[in-house]
């Protein structure tokens, strides 16, 4: 399964990259903004995403958006510091399967993918 | 207006950050009041502009050494320059995200603005007050700072 880290910090996209503990996870790609995330899921076709919310030329939301009208069987998870109610009910409504709070724990980042995964498969029958 | 509940959100969220990032508890001394102009920065800044229903900023300044420290502390092998840059500006967006969760989806945050050294501005009204955080981790100190009208 390929998936595809969005993040406009160099750190967080490292840290998701090297924590990941989860064998059917084979190939990863990285994007900086949303606007580059949408080239690189074009090309790609990860089945898999994490999203930022807050970044540069493209935010979350609006990458969230173009990426499930690419193709809405992409499981999208928002993994963002803004920590309102507000803000987890809108990405989800935007088609975000699910949403972790940063910081957050090597634990919570491959339990948080673990269940991603299963709703991909899912998805894929 | 900062209120005494407000400057509470900020401590409890850069207490959440380094406790869930480096498994190390912080120490918060007690917050002091200064003016925009009186902001002393040190090696590196995170500034993260306010908009919406507070206007204001947020920034994180520390020496470099911590940072150096802090990077490692995530399980980095190497603190690289590139990396000892964004992590300053990470832990700033994550403070003030996270404050969300009291301030609600009106308090707006702008992506980190990182600076190296003296900031030629912060961004603040020279008749804006803000609450100084003094902090330490592990040997380091350092500053969170927040401004909000």
């Amino acid at each position: 399964m390929k998936m595809l880290i969005v993040d406009d910090s160099l750190i967080i996209r490292r840290k998701i990259e090297r924590e990941i503990n989860l064998p059917e996870l084979t190939e990863i790609y990285t994007a900086n903004n949303g606007q580059e995330a949408v080239e690189i899921f074009t090309t790609h076709e990860p089945e898999l995403v994490t999203m930022d919310l807050t970044m540069p030329k493209m935010d979350g939301t609006e990458c969230v958006k173009q990426l499930v009208s690419i193709n809405p069987n992409t499981v999208i998870l928002v993994i963002s510091a803004l920590a309102d109610r507000a803000t987890a009910i809108k990405a989800v409504k935007y088609g975000a399967y699910g949403f972790l709070c940063k910081p957050f724990t090597e634990c919570e980042i491959n339990e948080a993918l673990t269940k991603c995964i299963a709703f991909s498969k899912e998805l894929r029958g | 207006m900062i209120t005494e509940k407000d400057i509470e959100v900020f401590i409890d969220g850069i207490k959440h950050y380094f406790r869930t990032s480096t498994k190390m508890d912080i120490v918060v001394d007690p917050p002091y009041l200064i003016s925009a102009d009186e902001i002393t920065v040190n090696d590196y800044t995170g500034i993260i502009g306010i908009s919406g229903e507070r206007k204001g900023f947020v920034l994180v300044t520390a020496p470099a050494d911590m940072l150096r420290y802090l990077v490692l502390s995530l399980g980095e092998k190497s603190a690289t320059p590139d990396l000892v840059h964004d992590v300053v500006g990470e832990v700033a967006n994550t403070i003030s995200g996270n404050a969300r969760r009291s301030f609600g989806a009106g308090f707006m945050i702008s992506v980190p603005l990182i600076v190296q050294g003296q900031p030629s501005r912060i961004g603040a009204a020279k008749d804006t007050n803000g609450y100084v955080i003094p902090s330490r981790w592990n040997t380091f100190s350092f500053h969170l700072v927040v401004s909000l009208q």
